[in-house]
């Protein structure tokens, strides 16, 4: 693939993304992997599911997955193209929303909002979990760290998620070494 | 003291709910000394570059989440550039307008500042840290990947960043299911991505106006 053909790929496919992407980048996550797996075949599964990983222990938005995808087919310069594609056009809506939001705070269209589109949002989320897990090779194993890290960060909120991201590896690692 | 209310007598009568402490004479001690009388007045509105580095940071201390908590602390608490009701309204707005809470939220703190110069500041700060940060990563990814078990170590990490986002699956499901419409709309999304495998905005174009719609009416039933 030429890189301007690419360039334009990355645009057509995250900047509709990034008008979707209601409740955070996580109701996402599902749509992104389809259209750079599935249908453009940008990366593999195994490289879409690395990425992930790598998009949540660096730190910053876990959106930067598509940094990632865009750096993985042209470069820098993808790279940028993908960021601003999904972060810009939300970010001029929200521009422009802000004001007349601040002026209409508790009116009732605003709490109707507010309450009719958060569970659409939880949904999304819940169907890119799913996703993300049949990407895993993990299987059981993957739930069952993912539930634990949950758990403990419920009970210590106050606990710092990298050290539990990285036994979560060690973890695996054993495991897998252990059966094979 | 200040003549225009009077502590006691027919001019303390008008004054709103608060009249009755006004009453009282002589008048209990002021708890806001002259000097705080005034609401606090807003400092004055950051330099663009100040904006860009405290976003940056913000960006790059962010491992695994937890962004708002950094700009919480970072804009309100340190700094007092919005106050905490205007925090909030964004954050809100940050989760119910498409685009990534945080970037929303950096937006909207940012136009409160210093209008569009300001927006563009926060999210270029917020953004630009972690774009050389999650291309390192995935370098140094690569030169290691031959590694043995890299691809276990990777699939473990990715399984436990899950947990995170499970802990506001949680959190979401039990707001939402406070209301039946809520809890409707948040299976019938789940079900039409994950299991029936529909177009992600077919889904979202369909559940949620209705879903809105159903806050609606319902919302006014109970008012």
């Amino acid at each position: 693939m030429r890189d301007d053909d690419a360039l334009v790929a990355l645009l057509a496919v995250f900047v509709p993304f990034s008008f979707a992407s209601i409740g955070g980048g996580t109701s996402i996550l599902a749509g992104i992997q389809h259209q750079a797996v599935d249908v453009h075949h940008w990366v593999t599964s195994r490289e879409f599911i690395d990425m992930f990983a790598i998009s949540r222990v660096a730190p910053g938005p876990g959106s930067m997955l598509t940094t990632l995808i865009g750096w993985h087919i042209a470069g820098w310069t993808g790279a940028l193209v993908a960021t601003l594609a999904l972060f810009v056009p939300s970010s001029l809506l929200c521009y422009g929303v802000a004001y007349v939001w601040r002026r209409h705070r508790g009116k009732a269209w605003h709490t109707a909002l507010e309450e009719g589109l958060a569970p659409v949002g939880i949904g999304l989320m819940i169907a890119g979990v799913f996703a993300i897990m049949q990407l895993a090779g993990g299987g059981a194993l993957s739930w069952i760290l993912a539930f634990a890290t949950m758990a403990l960060l419920m009970r210590w909120p106050k606990l710092h998620p990298l050290p539990l991201f990285f036994m979560g590896g060690v973890i695996a690692v054993v495991v897998r070494a252990t059966l094979s | 003291m200040r003549p225009a209310m009077p502590p006691c007598g027919r001019g303390a009568a008008i004054q709103l709910p608060n009249a009755r402490l006004r009453r009282t004479f002589p008048p209990p001690l002021n708890p806001w000394p002259a000097v705080t009388l005034p609401p606090k007045p807003s400092p004055a509105a950051p330099s663009i570059a100040a904006i860009f580095l405290v976003f940056c940071r913000i960006g790059l201390l962010s491992f695994g989440g937890g962004l708002s908590g950094w700009v919480f602390r970072e804009v309100v608490v340190l700094r007092n550039w919005v106050s905490e009701d205007e925090f909030l309204s964004g954050l809100a707005l940050g989760q119910i307008l498409p685009g990534t809470n945080i970037a929303n939220l950096s937006v909207y703190i940012g136009q409160k500042l210093r209008g569009v110069a300001g927006s563009v500041a926060a999210l270029g700060g917020l953004l630009s840290g972690p774009f050389v940060a999650v291309i390192l990563v995935a370098s140094l990814y690569d030169r290691f990947k031959s590694v043995p078990y890299s691809d276990a170590a990777m699939d473990g990490v990715a399984a436990a960043a899950i947990g995170l986002l499970l802990i506001i699956v949680v959190r979401g499901a039990r707001h939402a299911g406070r209301r039946p419409a809520g809890a409707v709309a948040l299976v019938a999304t789940f079900v039409g991505v994950a299991v029936l495998h529909l177009s992600l905005l077919l889904v979202v174009a369909v559940v949620a106006p209705l879903s809105v719609l159903a806050a609606w009416f319902g919302g006014r039933r109970h008012a």
